[in-house]
């Protein structure tokens, strides 16, 4: 009998496990929804585990108003085609104060209406565990974190003193207030990610295509000018090129690469070649040293 | 995977075809372990380096933090590249496990690495508990250090049977054969008694990259293996699909009436429709009609894959229970003896009650029995009363309910369990199972024909258990004899269990120590229980200044019974009073262990009766209890009323 499993088959399973175990052992659990290609892999993943059921857990999108129009088609299409509960959570006092990426800078943008904005849903609906779609393999204070990572009741990550995570046994008792942050993706890497979306042909948002788009060059990064909200500095033009996004976030955050990869074999191949990290095209990592460690204690995903 | 280069691919085709290639490859999940500074690493940043993990990006942003917080002068320091935390970049340590992604066009690997400070030792075994092999490092000039030693006992304990010593830091010590061979020999024999299948010694330089993924040009007398060659042909026990099978039910899948699947990822063997199987815990059982998948149903599944289950029959299968082979089944037994590492800072104590959780089930443990600690330097069996953190020691359990098991030694994933506090709800432990003890087999419940409501009944009351807790001297006793005398008064009948009085006959064996505060407890607990099937009302009059062992007692009892009493007088007010003058002597250092002086007291967050002392008398005291007796029995009386028959 041909009993060994693939690579991709033991992350499957390792990841579907995961859902599972929330699933059975939290009150009020949610699947944070960002819209990029690891979520559709999440999703989908949220899917097989629990068929012929539907996730027994609503689907949360934090926007920070500032996401690609795109994205937004993407995600209404997604919830209605797949009919999963799909809840939307925008921080309104930051709206109110007019934060936003270009007078602000992304570190008070992105802190404003993602984390904050992350903690008032989670605070907003009780959940006590969070599913989000983070890789180990993207960035250095990731790699250390637990699969089932725990947060106090100020949503504050303590890298220093994490649960032991032994086997496949997680520990899953909170007090009151208190919450987990699931990452199911943990062990996979991003060419598991695209190899998984090939073989099992998950949707994803088309910007990771490439297409000819309106874009601006600005502190090296070619931004695209999603609308109109996008002010040229003198000396900046828009160009049409042909590009495309390795990641996907806040439009005026996130540069694209010029690639005429319109496949997704295309695109595995160009990131087998490729040079650089798939974080090197957002601005938020490179603010300062230990940026990612320093907002995933604050509450970041 | 990343240094295959542009030209080698053709475009799609080409594409496809090597994603073929990489599907078939097999995966080998590793750690590096050993004392702290032995280069672990710098052996990744060194794997991951030579087979071209790390971009263009990550190394100018290597280069700039090896200029601020590097260890290796001008050069770079691979040990940044793993050390993502802060506090591990500035203090140069590494304080937690990180995982790292890498390939050879023969095999993909998942790397643990692993901190080698003592006080992480947790970690490291959070590292090791999924690795099927483990390098342990040796700093050449250094050889077997006390950390060798003890991630090696880990190691082995854990499971791992595949070991690679690695030889490190060689080029400092002239690429010594003679040193090499040295370490090497001392190695195997403090090893001999581990278990491990396999040692394969290398003498390497991490930092320079001898013979790790290149053969090195200054160890000509050594003729094994590269690192990177044994990695990637070393054979990775897959039997695990050969053993009984194994499905511990992890979900109940239940969208509508018409569908009711078991969720869970199979642990051994493998399962077919029409397979006959056996729920572990009922000895019920049924056959298997589908195995469903969201692609379309399967028509066999194997160890490792997570599945949903279809049976022909409806037994009774809930989460934590296991479906197995019929030919072969689980241990089922609430009394074992394991191996247990201990990791929390609060030592083990016998007879605290844990939560205790294998992969799906969930039940209350206590150690009955601290067999003996391991000292991690000759193996020498230790008497013990507690494990400390990071200590390794052999453990008889006792949980709840029983709990379905098979030996770690046979399966590690239905022989292997973790032990929570219950109060802070940390990972205080993982366990390995060696066996079942025969007392659990040989004795049962005698079922008994006149029942606890029955010996209620005739009394003509309710049982309750009043648990008061205090500090000594606060008025527990005095408070206590007097709501005795009333309930007696009025026709109920009473027990009082006194601290001091208890001391003198059935816990004459224990001292003051946390240990045997616990276990005077626990045996309380045990006797308030059964007086209270006895039909009586029991007043407990204990400091118990633990909240875990309060909380232990609370769940003996049935619910509603167990009334926590907490006869609050301030310490100051108790050490004026100091009816029996032992304050005097505690604060004076002549008693050792005094709860409030050199023990502490866990005050209770949510007591059913809350008695503030000062200011008041003991009868004012005693009305508050009588009152809520009084409330309750209304309130069950009418509760029974209304409830029918």
């Amino acid at each position: 009998m041909n009993i060994a499993l693939t690579h991709l088959q033991r992350l499957e399973a390792e990841s579907i496990h995961i859902f599972r175990e929330v699933a059975a052992a939290f009150a009020k659990p949610v699947m944070l929804y960002s819209v990029g290609k690891d979520s559709s892999v999440l999703m989908h993943l949220a899917m097989k585990a629990f068929y012929p059921a539907k996730p027994p857990f609503p689907f949360l999108h934090v926007d920070t108003t500032w996401k690609f129009r795109e994205m937004i088609a993407f995600r209404d299409q997604m919830a209605q085609k797949l009919g999963f509960d799909l809840l939307v959570h925008v921080n309104e006092d930051g709206v109110r104060d007019n934060i936003n990426p270009f007078d602000h800078g992304s570190n008070t943008h992105t802190h404003v209406m993602k984390t904050v904005a992350l903690r008032q849903a989670l605070d907003k609906y009780g959940f006590d565990a969070a599913f989000g779609g983070a890789r180990r393999d993207e960035e250095k204070s990731r790699a250390k974190e637990r699969i089932f990572s725990f947060r106090n009741a100020q949503h504050v990550w303590d890298p220093k003193n994490q649960r032991p995570e032994m086997w496949k046994i997680f520990n899953t008792r909170i007090a009151t207030g208190e919450s987990i942050r699931v990452f199911p993706l943990s062990n996979w890497t991003e060419l598991d990610i695209w190899q998984y979306i090939l073989q099992d042909d998950i949707p994803i948002v088309p910007l990771y295509f490439a297409k000819e788009r309106p874009v601006v060059e600005r502190d090296g990064m070619l931004i695209l000018k999603d609308d109109d909200r996008m002010e040229l500095r003198p000396g900046e033009m828009v160009e049409n090129r042909l590009v495309r996004f390795r990641t996907l976030g806040c439009y005026p955050l996130t540069g694209a690469i010029e690639s005429d990869a319109d496949t997704l074999e295309a695109i595995v191949g160009e990131m087998l070649t490729a040079r650089t990290s798939e974080r090197q095209g957002r601005l938020i990592d490179r603010d300062e040293a230990g940026s990612m460690e320093k907002k995933k204690r604050e509450g970041y995903f | 995977m990343r240094h295959i280069t542009a030209e080698s691919l053709a475009p799609t085709d080409g594409i496809r075809d090597y994603l073929a290639v990489q599907e078939q490859k097999s995966l080998l999940r590793f750690l590096t372990c050993g004392s702290v500074d032995d280069g672990k690493s710098t052996l990744i940043g060194r794997l991951l380096s030579d087979t071209k993990q790390i971009f263009e990006d990550q190394l100018s942003a290597l280069e700039r933090d090896s200029r601020k917080h590097g260890t290796t002068g001008d050069d770079v320091d691979f040990a940044l590249l793993v050390d993502g935390l802060e506090a591990e970049r500035e203090q140069g340590i590494t304080i937690d496990v990180a995982y790292r992604f890498f390939a050879t066009p023969k095999r993909k690997f998942i790397v643990a690495d692993t901190p080698g400070h003592e006080q992480y030792t947790r970690n490291m075994a959070t590292g090791a508990s999924t690795a099927d092999l483990a390098i342990v490092l040796i700093d050449a000039r250094q050889g077997v250090l006390r950390q060798t030693r003890r991630h090696s006992i880990i190691a082995s304990l854990l499971g791992i049977r595949q070991i690679v010593l690695a030889v490190n830091k060689i080029d400092l010590v002239g690429f010594d054969k003679a040193v090499f061979e040295r370490i090497v020999e001392d190695y195997r024999q403090f090893s001999h008694k581990l278990g491990f299948e396999t040692i394969v010694p290398i003498p390497m330089s991490a930092r320079y990259g001898d013979n790790v993924s290149s053969r090195s040009a200054q160890t000509e007398w050594y003729s094994g293996p590269t690192l990177i060659e044994h990695l990637e042909t070393v054979s990775v026990d897959e039997a695990v699909v050969e053993l009984p099978f194994r499905f511990p039910v992890q979900y109940v899948n239940r969208p509508n009436l018409d569908f009711r699947g078991f969720a869970g990822t199979i642990a051994s063997g493998s399962v077919s429709p029409g397979d006959e199987v056996v729920v572990a815990k009922s000895g019920k059982s049924a056959h298997v009609r589908r195995i469903v998948s969201h692609g379309g149903d399967l028509s066999q599944a194997v160890a490792g894959q997570a599945i949903t289950l279809v049976l022909d029959d409806e037994v009774e299968v809930s989460r934590g229970n296991m479906l197995v082979s019929p030919a072969a089944r689980p241990q089922v037994a609430d009394q074992f003896a394991a191996n247990i590492v201990w990791f929390d800072e609060h030592a083990l104590l016998p007879g605290r009650s844990y939560i205790l959780r294998t992969e799906t089930d969930q039940t209350s443990a206590t150690v009955t029995d601290l067999k003996y600690r391991v000292n991690v330097n000759d193996f020498a069996h230790e008497a013990a009363k507690s494990l400390e953190m990071n200590e390794v020691g052999i453990c008889n359990i006792s949980t709840r309910a029983p709990i379905a098991f098979d030996t770690f030694a046979e399966n590690r994933t239905t022989g292997a369990f973790i032990l929570i506090d219950r109060i802070t709800n940390a990972t205080v432990g993982a366990g390995m199972i060696l066996h079942s003890l025969r007392r659990a087999e040989n004795i049962h419940w005698q079922s008994l024909d006149v029942g606890k409501n029955g010996r209620a009944d005739l009394k003509n009351q309710r049982p309750a258990v009043f648990w008061f807790t205090g500090l000594s001297g606060s008025g527990k006793s005095t408070i206590a004899n007097l709501f005795e005398k009333k309930l007696f008064a009025t026709g109920r009948h009473t027990y009082i269990l006194d601290g001091d009085n208890v001391r003198h006959g059935l816990n004459r064996d224990l001292g003051f120590t946390d240990a045997d505060r616990v276990e005077n407890i626990r045996r309380v607990a045990e006797v308030a229980r059964l007086m209270a099937d006895a039909g009586l009302i029991v007043i407990v009059s204990f400091i118990s200044p633990f909240s875990a062992e309060r909380r232990m007692a609370r769940e003996l009892m049935a619910s509603g019974e167990f009334v926590e009493v907490f006869v609050d007088t301030p310490f100051e007010e108790c050490a004026r009073r100091d009816p029996k003058g032992l304050y005097a002597r505690a604060l004076n250092g002549e008693i050792k262990n005094f709860t409030g002086v050199d023990s502490p007291y866990e005050a209770p967050e949510n007591p059913e009766i809350h008695l503030k002392t000062l200011g008041k008398s003991a009868e004012e005291m005693v009305e508050a209890l009588e009152l809520w007796l009084n409330e309750r029995d209304i309130a069950e009386n009418q509760y029974d009323s209304g409830g029918g028959i």
